[in-house]
């Protein structure tokens, strides 16, 4: 099926002068300014199930989003539609709904001097995801999942193995001159095993590799192999009492920490006192070892743009650096053209835009710079403790910091791991713990936008048996 | 047709077939190309969703928006294996190609053939909006607004309130290859209120939400924007003078209602029949076994009128149906869809749903909720020496093949014996799907569902659902704070 060709007409359409004419449509009608959206995109995927295809999925979409202003009012709408009677019915919707919305006087576009975009070749974008004939496609999937199953006679069962691939565009016009587009593509193979114990007891991890380009994915043997040893490790998975130990999280759940502090800096909590971390500008958030990143312009060290590298952002303002804590301090809130009025401050460019509605903030590239010990080295130094491999539930309170999440990985013992932990909480609170932060490992890898190396925490509870 | 088709049905039928030019002829056409290459059974299922957004912050209407999208998505079954392929474009062309992809899932000479479609009875749980989505805007500005009066009314130290409304009106068509045709319409709305609190120690934040399938009716009592305004801000309000969670295992109380996500996690996705058939749920192999105590009976019911995980028809245009999963503590039955039937030898229970015509279906809970019993919530409070009251609940996950579920308190208080005392901050509580539900020591008398506004997810794809339970005391269970 993936030889399957599609049409010309799905791929013709040019999408940045559609987006620039629904701009023209819509001060036509009497906005006094206008953004809009189109994005496209494709994608494919296979899954195998102990060794069979179980399914396959293969398609395309488009869709438009508008916002537009009447003053300092402003309102959006989106459709799938775009037939000239489709955009014809998108700008008289928004239009219509202009009209109930109410003056918000630090509402609009951003400033004509401010648009740009980064001219370098990002290398966002690589045809090769699709190169793979359907066939080979459907075999890197099973290869996968095989790898998983092969390697432990305690595996006895699959949630499968996966490819899948995707490619998209995004365009941004608007009525102060900004037209801007890019391509991503995107392919990843994955495998998640199962593994019984002499008890009967099940337990089910995955390991996954993605890229931009199909060819820096990590061979599917290499991926199944990790999925089995991380599915495996967990048999035997018992409680621990309650109690306060180090606890050293994995990056894999570290980086869910670099992404909640983001979010605790992004500016629409910090303007409505919604965050932890609202008026700590220049104050000390988090332990002296501790630097943070938003590098939207990051390209990694196979070559390839990020997982969160574009070339402007969804206001079109040009992409950036941001360093948000230096030295443990924190430098600067995270910002959109909004929030950053709000705050009397100017955006760090880092809006980020759906179809509908109002930009919001964004990351891109956002990780934690690694330390200098390994993991081994962190996990070493702790007499008894706790290492997190996975982390459950929604339990990170971003107005008052408390975190309390389910928990499962290894005990640790004598500077060792030993026997898998499950069924626990670890709680604390993210003031407390970024103060805590008493190691940082050398491992920083990024396997998706968000990353961060090894980390220890100390202070924090755990609740068990 | 083969039956004459109720009104109902022949309405929201009606809006693809004028709109898009949808025949009953291309209809098989297009299900013909999908069986070309030799598939046991193939479906269309055409989705048209319009939906509109308001919101007010800072006590200003900042946000409208709207937005349509229609679209269908072409499924092929060949044994286990699933092909599907969607587009946008509703034109004949590009649904026969579609199809045609779809149909590549298969490999062999066509072996069925597709003659007229037998309309599925469709209930009539929710009212259709006349006149479609010309919506009166300014009534529906009034409640966000009301809300956000409300609010800021309740104490000097709510600082920040926000308001939104969203609706969506979803149509959908499906036509099977087994002949089975059905249509639906189906409202959706939810009024939120966020608010944040603040002293001169700490920011905290409230929030509360309420909705249904139906229109602005549903707005009143517990629903309206004033009860929903002060309970935002009286949780907010509460949390400024939390104390620790405890931390450890303890008696816990649950509250009615919203609490019944505790059902949902623990039994409900593991009682899935995609996860059961693969053998890949904690709950495989226990049908018949006690998962629960006997005092435990819970069902998943897709037929409550305007209730928000309700529908007159799965998106596999199959009835929806109350489902007994557990019956006086033991395990009866699994949720199914059209596949998980066919390969387990299971009924349907009309469970068969998907976020949208992108989307494979897959099985997939309603509104799941636990029987009333015999006590006296005052009873059950009082029944504890020392332990853990929660009312209100962010969200919940669970590892269906290990079965450990968590779920977030965001209101909760201890029980020092046997009386409510100090509200305690944020905790996660964690337990074993298949063992936690055995500690349940007494079941309420005050059954409640939930007030509309729950959304789950599964491998990606949410849909709006419900819950609901009377008052519960679980002797055991353990809470994730940080106190003693």
């Amino acid at each position: 099926m993936a030889d399957t060709v599609l049409p010309a007409e799905f791929t013709t359409v040019d999408l940045e002068s559609l987006a620039a004419d629904i701009v023209a449509q819509a001060v036509k009608a009497g906005a006094s300014d206008a953004e809009a959206v189109a994005r496209e995109g494709d994608e494919f995927s296979v899954s195998v199930r102990m060794g069979q295809v179980e399914t396959l999925k293969e398609s395309g979409s488009r869709a438009l989003g508008l916002r537009v202003f009447n003053g300092k009012k402003s309102a959006s709408a989106s459709t799938s539609d775009l037939t000239p009677d489709g955009i014809r019915q998108l700008v008289e919707g928004a239009m219509e709904l202009v009209k109930v919305t109410e003056e918000d006087l630090l509402n609009g576009l951003p400033e004509r001097e401010e648009f740009g975009a980064i001219k370098d070749d990002q290398k966002l974008y690589f045809d090769d995801v699709y190169s793979l004939p359907g066939p080979e496609r459907i075999e890197w999937a099973r290869r996968c999942e095989a790898a998983a199953m092969a390697a432990d006679a305690r595996i006895t069962n699959s949630d499968g193995g996966d490819f899948n691939a995707a490619t998209g565009r995004k365009v941004l016009a608007n009525s102060r001159g900004f037209l801007g587009s890019y391509k991503t593509s995107y392919a990843g193979v994955s495998a998640a095993p199962i593994a019984v114990d002499a008890n009967g007891a099940k337990q089910r991890d995955g390991w996954w590799s993605s890229a931009r380009s199909f060819a820096l994915l990590e061979s599917p043997e290499s991926v199944g192999a990790e999925a089995a040893r991380r599915t495996v490790r967990r048999l035997g998975a018992r409680r621990v009492p309650t109690q306060q130990v180090p606890i050293v999280f994995a990056p894999e759940v570290a980086r869910s920490l670099i992404g909640s502090v983001f979010e605790a800096a992004s500016g629409d909590a910090i303007w409505r006192s919604a965050s932890f971390l609202a008026g700590k500008l220049g104050e000390t958030i988090a332990g002296p070892n501790l630097r943070i990143i938003d590098d939207n312009v990051m390209m990694l060290p196979s070559g390839v743009g990020g997982f969160g590298t574009s070339p402007f952002d969804g206001e079109g303002l040009p992409s950036r650096r941001t360093v948000i804590v230096e030295n443990g301090v924190l430098q600067t809130y995270l910002l959109n053209t909004y929030t950053a009025r709000k705050l009397g401050m100017k955006s760090t460019h880092n809006a980020s835009r759906g179809l509908a509605g109002t930009p919001g903030v964004g990351c891109g590239n956002l990780f934690l710079e690694p330390g200098t010990l390994t993991p081994e080295e962190i996990i070493g130094d702790i007499k008894a403790g706790l290492y997190v491999t996975s982390l459950m539930g929604f339990g990170t309170n971003i107005v008052t910091g408390d975190y309390s999440r389910g928990a499962t990985g290894l005990w640790i013992e004598n500077g060792e791991l030993t026997h898998a932990v499950e069924e626990i909480t670890i709680a604390g609170n993210l003031r407390e713990m970024l103060k805590n932060v008493t190691a940082i490992g050398s491992d920083l890898v990024f396997r998706g936008a968000v990353a961060s190396p090894t980390i220890r925490i100390d202070g924090m509870t755990i609740a068990g048996a | 047709m083969t039956n004459s088709p109720a009104s109902t049905a022949t309405s929201h039928r009606r809006y693809f077939f004028e709109k898009f030019g949808i025949t009953e002829r291309l209809l098989e056409r297009c299900l013909g190309e999908a069986l070309a290459a030799g598939g046991d059974y193939a479906d269309l299922y055409f989705e048209a969703v319009t939906s509109t957004a308001l919101g007010v912050d800072e006590q200003i209407v900042k946000s409208a928006s709207q937005g349509t999208s229609a679209g269908c998505g072409v499924r092929v079954l060949s044994g286990e294996r699933t092909g599907y392929a969607y587009t946008d474009n509703l034109s004949p062309d590009r649904l026969l190609h579609a199809a045609r992809t779809a149909a590549l899932i298969a490999s062999g000479p066509s072996k069925q053939t597709v003659q007229g479609f037998t309309d599925t009875p469709v209930g009539d749980l929710y009212p259709v909006p006349l006149g479609g989505f010309n919506l009166d805007l300014a009534a529906r500005l009034e409640l966000i607004l009301r809300a956000d009066r409300a609010a800021r009314a309740f104490d000097p130290r709510i600082v920040q309130v926000r308001a939104s409304y969203s609706e969506e009106l979803r149509r959908i068509l499906v036509a099977a290859s087994d002949g089975a045709f059905a249509s639906d319409t189906q409202p959706l709305c939810r009024l939120n209120v966020f608010v944040i609190a603040k002293d001169e120690a700490i920011s905290t934040k409230g929030s509360a939400g309420a909705g249904g399938r139906g229109g602005l009716e549903i707005f009143r009592e517990t629903k309206s924007p004033e009860h929903l305004a002060q309970e935002a801000a009286r949780g907010a309000i509460l949390q400024l003078g939390a104390v620790p969670a405890p931390a450890g295992e303890m008696q816990v109380v649950l509250g009615p209602g919203w609490p019944g996500i505790l059902l949902h996690e623990a039994v409900g996705h593991g009682l899935e029949a995609d996860f059961n058939r693969k053998g890949t749920s904690a709950f495989t192999g226990l049908i018949g076994r006690p998962v629960a105590s006997s005092k435990v009976t819970v069902v998943d019911n897709g037929t409550m009128e305007g209730r928000r995980g309700s529908l007159n028809v799965d998106d596999e245009g199959s009835a929806t149906q109350e489902t007994v999963l557990i019956e006086n503590g033991v395990l009866r039955g699994y949720l199914t869809d059209k596949l998980s039937a066919r390969l387990t030898g299971a009924a349907n229970t009309g469970s068969g749903r998907r976020e949208s015509y992108q989307s494979i279906p897959m099985p997939r809970m309603t509104n799941t909720y636990m029987l009333a019993g015999d006590d006296a919530p005052e009873d059950i409070l009082r029944s504890v020496k020392r332990g853990l009251y929660a009312v209100n609940f962010g969200g919940g996950q669970v590892d269906i093949t290990n079965g450990k579920f968590v779920f977030s308190a965001s209101e909760a208080y201890l029980i020092e014996d046997g009386k409510i005392t100090a509200p305690v901050k944020d905790a996660t509580l964690i337990g074993n799907g298949p063992e936690a539900l055995k500690y349940v020591s007494m079941v309420g008398n005050d059954l409640k569902l939930d007030e509309g506004i729950g959304t789950c997810g599964k491998d990606g794809q949410s849909v709006p659902v419900g819950v609901g339970m009377p008052t519960i005391k679980l002797d055991r269970m353990t809470v994730g704070g940080t106190g003693r």
